[in-house]
């Protein structure tokens, strides 16, 4: 947790610099995580265009891996990848492999 | 070079305006405040002015217009009068948060119900937690006058808040009076060009004005008004400084009149000063009563340390409030009591008078410092609060 | 040349970050992406005002925000009247030549502050001329403060003021027609819109950041939580919104209308209802009158939208 700004640090007028939430980490709130089959994208992009919290990353037209800081694991990515590439698998999974 | 006109309030603060050419004017017709509007549409019909009029569809809409031009970099201001002034009240303390340093002529007239159209003060005083400067007017001098120095104030680095330039409705914003006015240049240059450090409208550097602020970080927020409030005294001494090197009409926070060695000293705001003053001149010269008006120019920030001094070697102190803060009294004059507790001593009463615009003459002024002269005399000092000519 | 590629639009940075506080499959911030990406473009930079609301609380936490556009934010019910200013304040400094470069100036507000308590802010601003493009995410109740009812809300549905209980069977009124009390205001573009068709709701961004005046764009926000379903289903009930004619996707274009998307067969509106759960009263034996009244008033809808479109097509250009 960073520390709290003290008073004569904040710009008066409740103002603060824009993006800023980009730092935050969201992926908490995941009970499942989507899993991207790249054999099976087709690089649509519909993903990226539908997801509610600016999590899936591209590169040069390529979809990339899912940003699993912001991730929330919603699952809409999955319900609307007209190939089935994305398939939603609980994070308990991941945690026991990754332990 | 200054010049001799005669003009009501309303064209008073109108006149002022033109002069300070806001970039942007948000307004809604409202009586008293409709001819002050009138006369500015004038003006920007005419050309004379840079202002984008925004007319729109209510006082609500007009203060958050006039944030969100402030926001963006824009020199703003509004005018207003009783419900409309109401109708604000949400969004005036928004202005103040989001520190937008904009003007509002406010035309004081008593706030419905029932619905009256004529002077009190009951609109203003319902804003004085709101963040706002409050600077009151005697007569239509003052209003011109206060209106100019009230966009340095509000703009003033230390100070950065929005201010009320408050005067009597009909009472002032009707009433043809002689005044003298500056060119424009003059005024120009004594209000300077309008800079905001953080705006809306920077497009490379985006920024999100008026964020949630929750139990972490809403106090700060409050305490950078508190303090910027705090500032704000030695700023409208010092702008009233200037502005009298200019023009030679001084400026302070507030107007002193024969207290010096007065026993009975009346307080009060706006017009009714200039009767009180008449009435102290008379009971002087014909009765060898020593009385003295305290007139507050700005009632936020409330000067404190500054009544105290005025007051001090006063037997008895009487306030004179156009508002009622109903369970409680005056708020005026429980104001200047509090400032009193623990430095001063000394007998006070209250006087509400003037509701709805109830005509307060020269014989009902000199009817109150006679009662006050009395209760110090007999050291009978109940009722502490009093209404002046309500039929009981 | 603006663009709806999406090829071309992820070359660009996000005008709205992650990180932001939205529930799980949230169709509001999937609407604010859409547009801001649409709408900054060629040489044109948003500023944006945005309602007190779900959108707002979500994205605007001290210290931190998601937008990379300027954004303000002033209260519930004026989000039209704050852009306004900001629109004129910007008139009048270019006017001074104190100001270079194009701002597509833009306020959000959700349907509580758009349908209900902003609509007379609305109202002014569009009747006024400004040049600006109100966009309302439209999630049909007042979800930020907890799923209470709003001028938006359907009928039938079950919210936290109007309950679906043992004599009531939820919200007993019509949804209310902004986009047609906004169409009264012969303003010169007027859609309706959803995520489900990005590069429908992105054009519709485009055609109003480059038309002089006033625009407005009515966009259906499925919100898993007040609506009850899971979050996975949001764009697919979006989708399902356009099929069942329940939100038709139309564009008023300087009076003439144009209906965007005619499903081939339109759906009946019980699969419509049967998707959420704050409809699931309805299929209670009591309740099959209203779930038969809701067809009709979509289908009178429906009707009279193709009727308006032939009617506008027979109009002399």
């Amino acid at each position: 947790m960073a520390e709290l700004l003290k008073k004569d640090e904040m710009k008066p007028g409740a103002i603060g610099e824009g993006g800023t939430m980009a730092n935050l980490y969201t992926g908490s709130w995941r009970t499942y995580r989507p899993v991207l089959d790249m054999e099976k994208c087709i690089h649509c992009l519909r993903c990226w265009i539908l997801c509610p919290d600016s999590a899936v990353e591209i590169s040069e037209g390529k979809r990339q891996e899912t940003n699993l800081q912001h991730c929330k694991g919603c699952g809409i990515c999955a319900a609307e990848c007209p190939v089935g590439a994305i398939e939603m698998k609980l994070e308990s999974e991941f945690m026991r492999e990754e332990q | 070079m200054a010049e001799r006109v005669a003009l009501t309030g309303n064209d008073s603060a109108a006149y002022a305006l033109k002069q300070i050419n806001p970039d942007v004017m948000a307004v809604y017709p409202i009586t008293p405040q409709t001819e002050l509007m009138h006369k500015f549409a004038a003006y920007v019909a005419d050309g004379e002015v840079v202002t984008e009029l925004v007319r729109v569809e209510s006082e609500h809409s007009a203060m958050s217009a006039v944030v969100g031009a402030s926001v963006a970099g824009a020199r703003a201001a509004t005018a207003t009068s009783a419900n409309g002034l109401a109708l604000m009240w949400e969004v005036l303390y928004i202005a103040a948060s989001c520190r937008c340093p904009v003007v509002a002529c406010v035309v004081n007239r008593a706030l419905s119900g029932p619905i009256n159209i004529h002077c009190d003060h009951s609109d203003t005083m319902g804003a004085r937690d709101s963040g706002w400067l409050q600077l009151y007017c005697e007569n239509c001098q003052e209003v011109y006058d206060n209106t100019i120095q009230a966009v340095r104030i509000a703009e003033h680095p230390d100070v950065r808040l929005p201010v009320m330039v408050c005067f009597d409705g009909f009472i002032l914003s009707h009433t043809l009076e002689a005044l003298e006015v500056n060119d424009d240049e003059t005024v120009r240059r004594f209000i300077g060009q309008f800079e905001r450090p953080d705006n809306l409208l920077d497009v490379a550097h985006a920024q999100t004005f008026g964020m949630f602020a929750l139990q972490n970080y809403y106090y700060e927020f409050k305490k950078q008004q508190v303090d910027a409030m705090a500032n704000a005294p030695a700023v409208i001494q010092q702008i009233g400084d200037e502005y009298a090197e200019l023009t030679g009409r001084s400026y302070g926070l507030l107007d002193a009149y024969r207290c010096d060695d007065a026993d009975v000293i009346l307080l009060g705001l706006g017009s009714t000063m200039g009767t009180v003053k008449q009435a102290a001149d008379d009971l002087g010269e014909q009765e060898g009563l020593k009385c003295g008006v305290l007139k507050i120019r700005s009632f936020r920030p409330f000067p404190a340390e500054q009544i105290l001094q005025a007051i001090a070697g006063a037997q008895i102190v009487g306030v004179m409030d156009r508002a009622v803060s109903f369970g409680l009294g005056g708020p005026l004059f429980h104001e200047v009591r509090s400032a009193r507790y623990g430095h001063q001593d000394g007998p006070m009463l209250d006087f509400i008078y003037g509701l709805g615009g109830r005509d307060l003459g020269l014989d009902d002024a000199k009817g109150i410092f006679r009662s006050l002269a009395d209760a110090s005399e007999s050291g009978r000092y109940e009722p502490t609060t009093r209404y002046v000519g309500v039929r009981e | 040349m603006a663009t709806t590629s999406l090829k071309k639009l992820s070359e660009r940075e996000d005008l709205l970050s992650g990180g932001h506080a939205a529930c799980p499959g949230c169709g509001g911030t999937v609407i604010l992406r859409q547009v801001l990406l649409a709408a900054q473009q060629d040489d044109y930079h948003v500023v944006a005002s945005i309602a007190t609301g779900c959108m707002e609380v979500v994205t605007t936490i001290y210290p931190n925000s998601a937008w990379r556009v300027p954004l303000v934010h002033n209260a519930f019910e004026n989000s039209a009247a704050t852009i306004s200013g900001a629109e004129a304040a910007y008139r009048s400094l270019k006017r001074q030549g104190k100001y270079e470069g194009k701002v597509a100036f833009f306020a959000f507000g959700g349907d509580g502050g758009t349908y209900d308590i902003g609509l007379q802010s609305l109202s002014g601003a569009l009747e006024r001329g400004h040049n600006f493009t109100y966009v309302c995410y439209d999630n049909e109740a007042y979800m930020n403060t907890g799923i209470q009812r709003s001028g938006a809300t359907p009928k039938g549905a079950n919210t936290t003021t109007a309950p679906a209980g043992k004599v009531e069977p939820g919200k007993r009124e019509c949804k209310k027609d902004l986009t047609a009390i906004v169409i009264a205001h012969n303003i010169p573009y007027c859609a309706q819109a959803s995520p489900h068709q990005p590069r429908d709701l992105m054009k519709k961004a485009q055609k109003a950041t480059v038309t002089e005046g006033p625009c407005f764009i009515n966009v259906l926000s499925p919100c898993p939580r007040g609506w009850r379903f899971p979050p996975d289903q949001t764009i697919q009930i979006a989708q399902l919104a356009a099929d069942t004619c329940v939100w038709p996707l139309y564009e008023i274009e300087n009076g003439k209308l144009t209906i965007n998307y005619k499903p081939r067969e339109k759906k009946p509106v019980t699969e419509w209802l049967k998707s959420q759960g704050r409809f699931k009263h309805l299929f209670q034996p009591k309740n099959q009158y209203l779930v038969e009244e809701i067809q009709q008033d979509v289908d009178a809808r429906w009707r009279r939208l193709l009727a308006r479109e032939a009617a506008d097509s027979e109009e002399p250009e």
